[in-house]
């Protein structure tokens, strides 16, 4: 744990990515202290301020009923952030059981659960997301249910490659002749051999998730107004091109931030990771 | 005459987040035209690292701090560039490893890959020219079925037969040196025997200079005319084999010769496997003639 | 004496129709409690194949293997396992990575409910220790050990199952010399304190005239001697067990000599 930390701040990228990655978690926290209009995040209106550019007041202007563009921003990073918890929450545990099972012990259990997970990721993600959407009212909760639903099978795919090659290694064979059960070999000696990659890859799709949910949102079906989203704050602005510029471009920008950042970590810790194996 | 292979007071160091470790600490050795000389050791002594230096691969890690004499047929390695040093692999020095079936290409047949070593001699060489050229090698590795051999696949072959076509395509352009690292180690006892008796004839008739780099004590009695024993990165024991073999004079390559188990039996005796004695200074045995 | 394992007519097919491999054919031998016997071939020869039915992975297509006069089921009970161990080839991939070593030499004790839950950590102390370990090596990754240590760590997890027959797989071929002796040594003296039974899996010839009572010979799935290992070595009946002598690279000038001998009285 501790060599993962010093490696991951030597390097300049990876530094850099851990950089932005605390500036959005942190801004997630701490919104409610650091924001200057915390109120801004629900339905409020100010016609004096409204569709200014930025401002020492609105350092990143405001919006088309007068809220704070930057405030709004800060508790989007919390909606994301959350979002992107609770899907991968849920997914990975549910891809690596699939994929871990399929993996280890083959047959017909390995051919079923793999030909399930095929039929989920044969459908684009986006689309299959939207799909449900168009079934399900556009909640939140539906949202999160949707992108859960194209997500686990990754995890499966990629638990499953790795359960099929330890299953061949000499700590699995002491175990079986030993004798321990299924669950004791699958659970304690290969799941924590697939962790690295696991965790990478959760750490990868942060960002990923928070695209999909901004796209979903830029396409109405996931955030609803008035909880703020980058993805719905980049369709608001995107209308009003290039006049009120700071609409777009701040959010935009924002989303950026996050997904570098993550990417940048996420790709230091497969580099790490994928070394020590 | 000069020595094939001058190397002198070899260093080589390594930087890594911890700090800088030390492989090798100045070793020297010497190989003249058609000699067999073996660098024996354990894992970790630095004898397979001391091959990639002479080859100039180890040298394009970043990490890698080398510093010593390197001499191959007079020419001071060190002062080549890269694409010199380049041309010297596979033409004039060529190396064998230990697991031969995987340090051949899986997925071009051998007679491609035969081409592809021939053309380093000569760049216009035709496909049918190589073929015919790898038909004589085949012949002079006791492989006789030439046509079956050059159209299959490395996992078509056996172990032992992929390791007679890399002797055969090591010695293709006619090296001065080849150094060969662990050979035959992945192979059955009786292949390997017959492999090494072939690599021997081979060598003898062809006059190549060998470095033979081994763990196997065995192997490199049977092997080598000359016998440089390496511990931890220094050159601890030096001389004619059957000298070395007899009269060991140093801890560690007495230690050594105990702890190799005998057909005739007597036991496994007690030894330590780390001593102060193995930091010993160099024992030189003296050359017989000359 | 009665023999602790017996192999009857046991044979192993893979495949069916043409693709179908007789990787052992009809084989026969006993192991006797407290002895160690050498399994030697090359490769094709069936010796993993024989090591993975003794060890209960899969069962003969035919034939039978007993275990103190009782016939192993082709499913064994956590009994019938614990009584079996083995100890592998490659010291790198047979400790689980991202477990300690502790946990991986106490996962028989937690199978098979030996001792107390509350003394098991303290048994898995004592088994290092008798492999020449520290104590303290138990809560380290197997990353930070070397190979010899490895091994040993190997055979601390076969010792704390309480087996009496232990299948060691070229248990020394990944080793270096020196460690080699050590590792052989620590082997030959636990068999001695223990009284365990050991089937001996190499192509080493060297190594088995040092550790080996009884020596039986594999050639393509078939058993093609099996005598004691000075009969073997001085007084060998088949051409292949020569063959097989004569191949090994020897050290000593004594050793030179025999191979000369057994290579001429091979002669016809």
């Amino acid at each position: 744990m501790k060599r993962t930390m010093v490696i991951l701040l030597r390097n300049p990228l990876s530094l850099l990515g851990v950089i932005l990655v605390s500036l959005v978690v942190l801004s997630a926290i701490f919104a409610d202290i650091i924001v200057p209009f915390p109120e801004h995040r629900g339905a409020v209106v100010d016609f004096v301020h409204f569709n200014q550019g930025p401002t020492a007041r609105n350092i990143m202007g405001t919006d088309l009923v007068g809220r704070d563009l930057f405030s709004r921003i800060l508790y989007a990073f919390r909606i994301s952030l959350v979002l992107g918890v609770v899907v991968l929450a849920i997914a990975t545990p549910i891809g690596a059981v699939v994929g871990l099972f399929a993996g280890y012990l083959g047959g017909k259990v390995e051919f079923v659960l793999m030909r399930l997970t095929d039929v989920f990721l044969s459908i684009p993600p986006l689309v299959l997301a939207i799909a449900m959407m168009g079934v399900l009212e556009p909640t939140l909760m539906n949202a999160m249910l949707a992108v859960t639903a194209m997500w686990w099978p990754w995890y499966a795919r990629l638990v499953y490659n790795i359960a099929r090659s330890e299953r061949e290694e000499g700590y699995v064979l002491a175990a079986e002749v030993i004798g321990a059960s299924t669950w004791h070999i699958a659970l304690h000696e290969i799941l924590p051999n697939c962790l690295p990659a696991i965790i990478t890859k959760m750490t990868l799709d942060m960002g990923f998730v928070i695209i999909i949910v901004s796209s979903l949102s830029f396409l109405g079906l996931g955030v609803q107004p008035p909880t703020p989203d980058l993805g719905s704050m980049v369709a608001e602005g995107a209308r009003y091109l290039p006049d009120s510029w700071w609409l777009t471009l701040f959010p935009g920008l924002a989303i950026l931030i996050a997904v570098f950042g993550f990417n940048l970590v996420g790709d230091a810790l497969r580099e790490f990771l994928g070394a020590e194996q | 005459m000069t020595d094939v292979l001058d190397i002198r007071d070899l260093t080589l160091k390594f930087r890594g987040y911890t700090g800088v470790t030390e492989v090798l600490h100045g070793i020297s050795l010497n190989i003249r035209a058609g000699e067999r000389v073996a660098l024996v050791g354990e894992s970790g002594s630095g004898k397979s690292v001391t091959a990639r230096i002479v080859l100039g691969q180890l040298q394009e890690l970043r990490a890698s701090r080398v510093q010593g004499g390197l001499f191959f047929e007079g020419q001071d390695l060190n002062r080549l560039s890269r694409r010199e040093w380049h041309a010297l692999r596979g033409t004039k020095m060529s190396m064998i490893f230990q697991d031969p079936t995987s340090s051949l290409n899986p997925v071009f047949p051998i007679g491609t890959q035969f081409h592809e070593v021939l053309k380093r001699r000569d760049l216009k060489l035709k496909r049918e020219a190589a073929f015919s050229r790898a038909g004589e090698l085949l012949n002079a590795v006791s492989i006789q079925d030439h046509a079956r051999v050059l159209g299959a696949f490395p996992f078509q072959l056996s172990g032992g037969m992929n390791q007679r076509v890399a002797i055969a395509m090591a010695l293709a352009n006619s090296p001065s040196l080849l150094i060969a690292d662990e050979p035959g180690t992945a192979l059955d006892v009786t292949v390997q025997a017959q492999t090494l008796h072939l690599m021997h004839d081979l060598v003898d008739r062809t006059g190549t200079a060998v470095l033979f780099i081994s763990h196997n004590l065995g192997v490199v009695r049977e092997f080598a005319d000359r016998v440089y024993v390496i511990y931890r990165g220094r050159i601890v024991e030096r001389g004619p084999t059957k000298s070395v073999f007899e009269n060991p004079g140093h801890a560690y390559t007495r230690a050594l010769m105990a702890a190799v188990p005998r057909i005739t039996g007597g036991g496994i005796p007690e030894i330590q496997d780390v001593d102060v004695a193995f930091f010993d200074p160099l024992v030189t045995h003296a050359e017989v003639g000359n | 004496m009665s023999p602790l394992l017996s192999l009857r007519n046991v044979s192993k097919t893979f495949g069916k129709g043409d693709q179908a491999v007789r990787a052992v054919r009809d084989v026969s031998f006993d192991v006797f409690e407290g002895e160690c016997l050498a399994v030697v071939g090359e490769s094709g020869s069936g010796k993993t194949t024989l090591a993975n039915m003794i060890l209960g992975i899969f069962g003969p297509s035919s034939g039978e293997l007993l275990f103190d006069g009782t016939p192993l089921a082709a499913r064994r009970s956590l009994q019938e396992r614990s009584a079996i161990q083995l100890v592998q080839q490659n010291p790198l991939s047979s400790l689980n990575p991202k477990r300690s070593v502790g946990a991986s030499v106490r996962l028989g004790l937690d199978v098979y409910r030996i001792g107390d839950k509350s003394e098991r950590w303290r048994m898995v102390e004592d088994a290092l220790e008798e492999v020449g370990l520290e104590r303290d090596f138990r809560k380290r990754p197997p990353s930070a050990l070397s190979g010899g240590q490895r091994q040993r760590v190997a055979i601390a997890r076969a010792l704390a199952c309480q087996s009496r027959l232990v299948v060691l797989d070229e248990p020394t071929s990944a080793l270096d010399v020196l460690v080699q002796a050590r590792v052989l040594r620590l082997l030959n003296d636990l068999r001695a304190e223990k009284n365990l039974s050991y089937v001996f899996i190499t192509h080493d010839l060297s190594v088995v005239r040092n550790v080996a009572d009884r020596v039986a010979v594999f050639q393509a799935g078939q058993l093609v001697e099996c005598a004691e290992t000075t009969t073997i070595f001085e007084n060998p009946r088949e051409e292949y067990t020569r063959q097989l002598i004569g191949a090994v690279p020897v050290v000593a000038p004594e050793e030179l000599t025999l191979r000369d001998a057994l290579a001429r009285e091979g002669q016809p």
